[in-house]
């Protein structure tokens, strides 16, 4: 039988895949995906628990976060274009210009 | 029985998938394996009996969010391969004791809830749409509502920053066919 646990354990494990990405990317576009994997992973988590517990209000703030997560890639894509017209790299180390 | 064998077949799968986006070199498999990753994640919803977000989550993220990504990729030049070190052994050990510490403090949650108790217990005989669209209508109205607002922002803010001078360069292009043509 899969209980609460198993899919705590699930959300913990993706979540944790997801800060690997954030600590290990330094190209731009791969810090959004990542950012995508740890929003999902909290999504599986809050539905679990919506499930288990037999309120809805877990799925309602997953409604939410998705909803968060669609408006952040426009922006968040728009910005990136801009930057990469004016520099010609989404790389982290290309935003480095106050380094002393 | 089915239960069980979805879910770890859907366990392995995303873990899989999202262990490609994070390591992959190259974006455009990393971008593939994410859509791949959040359609198996819409399967846990469905297991989950939450069948109106498993749908969300394919139309909004597979459909609306990795499509955005690939026309923002055509911009980027994504045949190269990504580029990235390690930088220090110091953040792999905070890096993975964190994550150790997280995983622990997610196992003892539910300990630590359990006088919990449901604000919206699901009625039965009522289905899992209806049941979402009546608490949505109800109690968290003006959220939804703010959502609605955030998301028109964020598509207003999205044009404009990505076509700023995009007209330009159309026009530079035109005028350049005109001085071909009046050249012949």
């Amino acid at each position: 039988m899969i209980t609460l646990t198993h899919y705590l354990v699930l959300t913990g494990i993706l979540f944790s895949i997801g800060l690997v990405g954030v600590m290990r990317r330094t190209n731009l576009l791969m810090l959004f995906f990542s950012t995508e994997i740890l929003l999902n992973a909290i999504n599986i988590g809050f539905v679990a628990v919506s499930k288990y517990y037999n309120d809805l209000s877990g799925q309602l703030f997953a409604f939410f976060i998705i909803a968060v997560a669609a408006s952040e890639v426009a922006v968040g894509l728009g910005l990136l274009i801009l930057w990469y017209k004016r520099n010609g790299s989404v790389d982290l180390n290309s935003l480095q210009t106050m380094k002393g | 029985m089915y239960e069980i064998i979805a879910f770890y077949v859907f366990s392995a799968l995303t873990i899989g998938m999202f262990g490609i986006v994070v390591m992959s070199s190259n974006a455009l498999y990393a971008m593939s394996a994410l859509a791949g990753g959040m359609i198996f994640i819409s399967g846990f919803f469905f297991i989950l009996d939450a069948e109106f977000l498993g749908v969300v989550q394919i139309v909004v993220y597979s459909g609306a969010i990795m499509a955005l990504y690939a026309f923002g990729m055509m911009f980027f030049d994504t045949t190269r391969d990504v580029s990235e070190k390690m930088r220090s052994k110091k953040i792999a050990y905070s890096l993975s004791i964190s994550s150790a510490i997280l995983v622990v403090s997610i196992l003892c949650a539910p300990l630590v809830g359990e006088s919990v108790e449901s604000l919206y217990p699901s009625i039965e005989g009522v289905g899992n749409v209806q049941m979402i669209g009546v608490v949505l209508f109800t109690k968290y109205l003006v959220p939804f509502e703010l959502a609605a607002i955030m998301l028109l922002v964020a598509m207003i803010s999205g044009i404009v920053l990505a076509s700023k001078k995009m007209d330009e360069y159309l026009a530079i292009e035109d005028e350049e066919i005109e001085d071909v043509k009046e050249g012949k």
